[in-house]
């Protein structure tokens, strides 16, 4: 009995969770500030929050090259998970320098919603160091409930609480298909670890073809693409993404869509490792669903927040593709996709934050008419911004989406690379259509309103830095991701 | 004599249940008991089957399970509350501010 608690507290290794651990502690320190402090200042909470993030950003990069397993087996924290922790330390760390002027502006100066993004973030980085499907699970599960919170912040508008609800019911019943799809993969293999899982695989390579195998990897794989908002299970994506707060919705589609990737990356290539042909042409027909009606339906959104959300769901699509690769640059190249999405998506919509009036119901392809001449340098961004989404050089968009139809054709998948040129060039349309209303509409309004100042502009020099940076120079980025790629 | 089987089937049903509720049922709160009923029907699986594999890793599972549950009950149940107070209805037809 002895010799067994000995061994388990051996096996613990608080080291395999410290990044997430400082950042809860945190979290939990500056709820405990926010309880002592007047009501209604949230500055310098905001800014706790930040140097929170930061440290957590240096301990996080400690564990580059030098993983760490913990927890018998359950955690480990390699350079892939380094990675994706650190884009979701990035994304946090963006969402709250441009929530401080946004939550006065609409009247919700509340300091619980810092703490509620460090804990999402440590729940993020929890499914990204998860090698057990217990503690994915519970990763994604402190992701969920606090961006549940999020999603709805705003009590008082019922457009905010629908988008709550709506997040909550979708999640919650995603997540009963996700756990019935454990309990049958435990019933097949007797683990719920994603390498003893390969070991069964490789072991028994005719399991593949148990029908409780089968349905319990399906449900699985449900509940990861609903929460990478994959087609078809992106209903929900445009509905919580227009009417939750928007540097919530940026935070969403950027920070927790990565750790469900990293999640999804590690059960199915590490995981399901045997089952490869037949995942592959899986996604082939996820990926290319996802993209297409990603980008035909953000043809026609006039709102703009909507029209980002069908933006997202088929920049997923593209990921997907590098998912299909299923080698080393492909893999890779979703690392590095990853974090250029979370600059270029977060800077155009730190842009959204800025040009928005209290309400926000000026958001829309007429409401930007004309913002080119009236404040240029924040046309220019938005253009740099646009341009990246789009795919176009010299921006970080056009290199990311290079290596992932890279990586697709080195497999040998010309056809879906050659699919996703050509949705790329659909997706040209409704890009464009915002920077022709930026440039070639005259002004309605004078956005007077508008004040390029306070720390969202840091959002959006960081992200328009980044955009360039990695479009230019990518080289370093790559190799870094080929190390933390499987 | 009862085997595993019985128990994988009568939790199935549960799951089936509780998945056709949530997608016909028009009440917030019922759906929400919907969900619930799913995710109960998921730990009399892991149980079940914790028995029929012979380890433990089942049984843990359910304990995170019925957390989470009730974590998300709170939050749930906190989101109906503050729709309630600007709508005065809970019924899913009345989701209707999101949509093209």
């Amino acid at each position: 009995m002895e010799n067994l608690v000995q061994e388990a507290i051996q096996n613990v290794n608080l080291q395999a969770i410290m990044p997430s651990l400082v950042l809860c502690v945190f979290g939990m320190a500056i709820l405990m500030v926010s309880v002592f402090s007047k009501r209604g200042s949230t500055t310098h909470i905001a800014w706790l929050s930040i140097a929170a993030l930061v440290v957590t950003g240096f301990v996080t990069l400690i564990g580059w090259n030098n993983p760490q397993a913990g927890f018998a087996g359950s955690v480990l924290l390699d350079n892939f998970a380094t990675f994706f922790s650190m884009i979701c330390i990035i994304a946090a760390g963006l969402t709250i320098l441009m929530s401080d002027d946004y939550l006065r502006r609409e009247g919700y100066p509340v300091s619980e919603y810092y703490p509620l993004i460090l804990f999402t973030t440590a729940g993020a980085m929890w499914m990204a160091s998860g090698t057990d499907l217990m503690t994915i699970f519970l990763g994604l599960e402190v992701l969920s409930v606090s961006l549940y919170v999020l999603a709805g912040f705003f009590r008082n508008q019922t457009r905010s609480n629908e988008a709550g609800l709506k997040y909550f019911f979708l999640g919650a019943f995603s997540t009963g298909f996700l756990l019935y799809g454990v309990a049958l993969l435990y019933g097949v293999t007797g683990t719920t670890k994603v390498d003893g899982i390969a070991a069964y695989l490789m072991a028994n390579p005719e399991a593949a073809m148990n029908t409780m195998f089968i349905a319990g990897g399906s449900l699985l794989l449900v509940g990861f693409l609903f929460k990478v908002a994959a087609a078809p299970f992106h209903m929900w994506t445009p509905d919580v993404y227009q009417g939750a707060p928007t540097p919530i919705t940026a935070f969403m589609s950027a920070g927790p869509k990565a750790a469900a990737f990293a999640a999804l990356m590690r059960v199915t290539i590490i995981g399901l490792d045997g089952l490869q042909s037949e995942l592959t042409s899986l996604f082939w027909i996820l990926a290319v669903l996802t993209m297409t009606i990603g980008n035909f339906i953000a043809l026609t959104q006039k709102d703009l927040k909507r029209m980002l959300a069908y933006s997202s769901i088929s920049h997923a699509g593209y990921v997907m593709v590098g998912l299909v690769a299923w080698n080393e640059i492909g893999l890779s190249a979703i690392l590095f996709y990853m974090l250029v999405y979370t600059f270029m998506n977060m800077g155009a919509f730190a842009v959204l934050v800025l040009i928005g009036k209290k309400g926000e119901d000026n958001l829309t392809l007429d409401g930007v008419a004309g913002l080119g001449y009236k404040k240029p340098i924040l046309g220019i961004v938005l253009s740099i911004f646009l341009f990246s989404l789009m795919g176009l050089p010299p921006t970080a968009g056009f290199t990311a989406k290079f290596y992932i139809f890279a990586g697709a054709i080195e497999a040998g998948y010309i056809w879906l690379a050659v699919l996703g040129v050509l949705n790329s060039a659909v997706s040209l349309y409704y890009y464009l259509r915002v920077m022709v209303q930026m440039y070639f509409k005259d002004p309605e309004e004078d956005f007077a309103w508008v004040s390029i100042n306070g720390p969202v502009t840091i959002s959006i020099v960081v992200s328009a830095v980044g955009v360039l940076y990695l479009g230019i120079f990518p080289h370093t980025l790559m190799s870094l991701a080929k190390l933390a790629g499987f | 004599m009862i085997t595993v089987n019985h128990y994988l089937l009568l939790s199935a049903i549960l799951f089936a249940i509780g998945t056709f509720g949530v997608l016909t049922r028009k009440n917030a709160i019922v759906i929400f008991m919907c969900i619930e009923v799913m995710l109960n029907s998921v730990n009399l699986t892991f149980i079940a089957l914790s028995r029929h594999v012979g380890n433990m890793d089942g049984q843990i599972f359910v304990f995170f399970v019925m957390t989470v549950a009730a974590a998300e009950a709170a939050v749930g149940l906190a989101l109906m509350i503050a729709f309630f107070r600007n709508k005065e209805s809970i019924d899913t037809d009345d989701f209707n501010m999101l949509k093209w």
